[in-house]
């Protein structure tokens, strides 16, 4: 975009009322828009879902601690983990992939995109219809009540009678809006993908982001549908008196727990790949090398989403199957692992002999590469039924799953936060900021989950709102609360770069990491209609053929 | 504009790929189709374990003319396209009407059946655990055919006004193949629940 037109822009920007731009951005349907719908959203609530962890945390400080009452506990630690999950992950990850998605296969917009706002305020919604069982949960009673059935509700502990009120009922629907959401917006990624990539780019030059966002989105439409269908029948026990989960009239509380995990387990890659997209966008970035292994990337993604498919009972060991189900489940998420650990392999061998650059979204990553191996081998461990036994339901599990979600999806999504933050706004975030924030964050994650795998060891159940002293568990968790706090800070830190940045930082330009995908050929941020021509491409690397007409890429394929 | 120039190089002309609406539906009957899964799982595995009466055997009847009807009018649908893409507007409207027509008398056999399991055998959706997974699958499928008619009305009163021609023919048949997939759901609900499930 020239400068004039930058100038006449902000001169109209300026001159309007704020509820003219209130009501584009409520009505629009541009992808971008909505990419950046989804990710304020989804960090209002990433501040949400961290002050109940920190209060979690400030509970577990010491033995014998009243921060908070029991009762209180259990609606912090299933707020915690339903709004993190489909309030956070779900929607900040699904917003990146609004945003990047068209612009990396040269789409003007997605396939349907009334069906993407749509998809985005049911997530909204759902949402608000949550946090509002603040307020409703005990409805005529007055007094408020939010969830506190766990973020599984298992049955029957989910059922009419051990979970009155409507608060679970808010869970249910919430989860249900939100996942007719993520199903829509799964359509659109898929049809975007499928249907609208510019002349040229074949299946075979696509980014590994929209690759890998084709295999996230197949995978929600087998994992959040059977989510939804497990809803209806809650809906149903709960409503209309039927006895799917209810155990009195023969119904079964394990059909709930599979239903459930067919869901929850697949649902974890759901929310890895795309940040193993943005770690395959990044690090050949940063290493200034092309991807090592591209066809074999594509292979191993397409691989994990069959495989994880099927590996959801390893989530249920402890619940007493037959040994041929342990056995089958202990091999497929054994087996899991292999094209996890080829996808491990190919990041290295991407940064192997390359000139690596180490800016803040490249620290992020190699942060990420290192915290998702270690959490790839305790679930290694948990995924062995003997050891799950021992540990299963123990804090060595909420340490393993918080490393994964934490140092995996977290550090991989800061990282693309200050990776294409310049593409999105125009400005750089500050570097400085950014290297503090990793550094910190480094040490109050380590602190946290590394420390509370010892006291899952040493026999601490989860979900207990309070413990006894002298177990071996007091130091321990007095650090892990630490951490917290440390992480807590780190965040800040991240939020006020973004704040400082979006007003001071340094212009970006269109460019700024000198990278190959198409995203980066369009202005910062890109016009409503992301290119005034649709481009053609020729190789995995437009703009590399582009800057290098002389030794283009499109030569050796 | 941008600093570096859109790169634009010799646009191929055979560059057509699928009709997004197609592979829009597809992705929303694969979605429907693991629904669908986990209720006849729970079907299948509540066969039998209902702790009281009245159980499939006594009071199920096997709907073959209702059946019929459903999947005689993916013909219909079918031929209707056809039809449509050969500008036949006339031959196309009759037999959209057919189908509705054809959906129709389902949903009355489906509703008829309803009537009778609660009105003479006291078979509701908490009765038992064969009421809760018989409603629930049946129910379910009953909305989505509720659904097709809905969209299938539509599309009949925009062609009694004239304004379904040949040029919405790839519209048209993102309807069909939703209405397809109902039927062929109707198959499977059949076969688990009056063939397998007594």
């Amino acid at each position: 975009m020239s400068s004039d037109a930058i100038a006449i822009q902000t001169a109209e920007a300026a001159g309007r009322p704020w509820v003219a731009t209130l009501h584009e951005w409520v009505t629009t349907v541009d992808h971008k828009r909505l990419g950046v719908l989804y990710i304020l959203y989804a960090l209002f609530f990433l501040v949400i879902g961290g002050i109940e962890a920190t209060i979690i945390r400030v509970q577990l400080m010491r033995p014998h601690n009243d921060f908070v009452s029991p009762q209180v506990f259990n609606r912090l630690f299933t707020m915690h983990g339903t709004t993190m999950i489909f309030f956070v992950a779900m929607p900040i990850l699904f917003g990146f992939a609004n945003y990047l998605v068209p612009l990396m296969i040269g789409a003007r917009d997605m396939a349907f995109p009334r069906l993407n706002a749509f998809s985005f305020w049911l997530t909204a919604f759902g949402g608000l219809l949550l946090y509002f069982s603040l307020l409703g949960g005990n409805g005529l009673y007055g007094a408020g009540n939010a969830p506190d059935v766990g973020w599984w509700a298992y049955a029957p502990l989910a059922s009419r009678a051990f979970s009155p009120g409507h608060s679970s009922d808010y869970w249910t629907i919430a989860l249900l809006a939100s996942g007719f959401g993520s199903i829509a917006t799964a359509i659109n990624i898929i049809a975007t993908i499928v249907s609208m990539r510019c002349p040229g780019m074949t299946l075979s030059r696509m980014p590994l982001l929209a690759w890998m966002n084709l295999v996230m989105s197949g995978m929600v439409l087998l994992a959040i549908s059977p989510l939804s269908a497990a809803q209806i029948m809650l809906l149903v026990d709960r409503y209309l008196g039927g006895h799917f989960f209810d155990t009195q009239a023969g119904g079964s509380a394990t059909l709930w727990m599979h239903f459930f995990w067919i869901f929850g387990h697949p649902e974890v890659y759901v929310l890895i790949i795309p940040c193993f997209a943005f770690a395959s966008e990044i690090i050949p970035v940063f290493s200034r090398k092309p991807i090592f292994g591209y066809p074999v990337m594509v292979g191993a993604t397409v691989c994990i989403g069959f495989v994880s498919m099927s590996v959801w009972a390893h989530h249920m060991f402890t619940i007493g199957m037959n040994s041929y189900a342990n056995s089958f489940f202990t091999i497929t998420t054994m087996a899991v692992g292999v094209p996890t650990g080829i996808k491990i392999f190919n990041w290295l061998g991407t940064m192997w002999g390359g000139k690596i650059q180490f800016r803040t979204p490249m620290l992020f990553c190699i942060g990420f590469l290192f915290q998702f191996l270690i959490a790839g081998l305790t679930g290694i461990m948990l995924a062995s039924s003997p050891f799950d036994w021992q540990l299963g339901g123990s804090y060595f599990v909420v340490a393993h799953f918080h490393y994964v979600i934490v140092g995996g999806i977290l550090f991989a999504l800061f990282g693309a936060f200050y990776y294409w933050y310049p593409k999105i706004t125009g400005r750089m975030l500050n570097e400085s900021l950014g290297k503090l924030h990793f550094w910190l964050f480094v040490i109050g994650f380590h602190l946290t989950f590394d420390l509370m795998h010892i006291p899952g060891v040493l026999g601490m159940p989860r979900r207990i709102y309070t413990y006894e002293p002298g177990r071996g568990w007091d130091t321990l968790n007095y650090l892990v609360t630490i951490g917290a706090f440390v992480q807590g800070i780190a965040t800040l830190v991240f939020v006020a770069n973004l704040v400082i940045s979006y007003f001071k930082g340094a212009k970006a330009g269109n460019d700024p990491w000198d990278a190959w995908t198409l995203e980066w050929s369009a202005s910062s941020p890109p016009p409503v209609y992301n290119f005034a021509s649709l481009p053609t491409v020729s190789s995995r690397r437009p703009l590399w053929d582009l800057k290098h007409p002389e030794d283009p890429d499109s030569r050796y394929e | 504009m941008s600093t570096i120039a859109t790169p634009l190089r010799e646009a191929p002309l055979d560059w057509i790929l699928p009709y997004r609406g197609k592979v829009g539906m597809a992705c929303l009957i694969i979605a429907e189709s693991a629904i669908f899964t986990i209720f006849v799982v729970a079907y299948l595995f509540y066969v039998g374990k209902s702790l009281t009466g009245p159980t499939p055997r006594e009071v199920l009847e096997t709907p073959i003319f209702y059946t019929i009807c459903l999947l005689s009018s993916s013909l219909t649908i079918h031929f209707a396209g056809k039809f449509l893409e050969r500008g036949k507007r006339g031959a196309f409207l009759s037999l959209w009407l057919l189908t509705i027509v054809l959906g129709g008398l389902f949903m009355y056999g489906t509703g008829q059946e309803w009537h009778r399991l609660i009105y003479e055998h006291g078979l509701t959706i908490s009765t038992n655990l064969f009421g809760t997974t018989y409603y629930s699958l049946v129910g379910l499928h009953a909305f989505h055919v509720t659904a097709g008619l809905i969209m299938l009305s539509i599309v009949l009163l925009f062609g009694l006004a004239g304004r379904v021609g040949p040029e919405r023919f790839r519209h048209v048949d993102v309807l069909s193949l939703y209405w397809h997939f109902v039927d062929a759901v109707w198959v499977v609900v059949f076969t688990v629940v009056y063939v397998l499930g007594r």
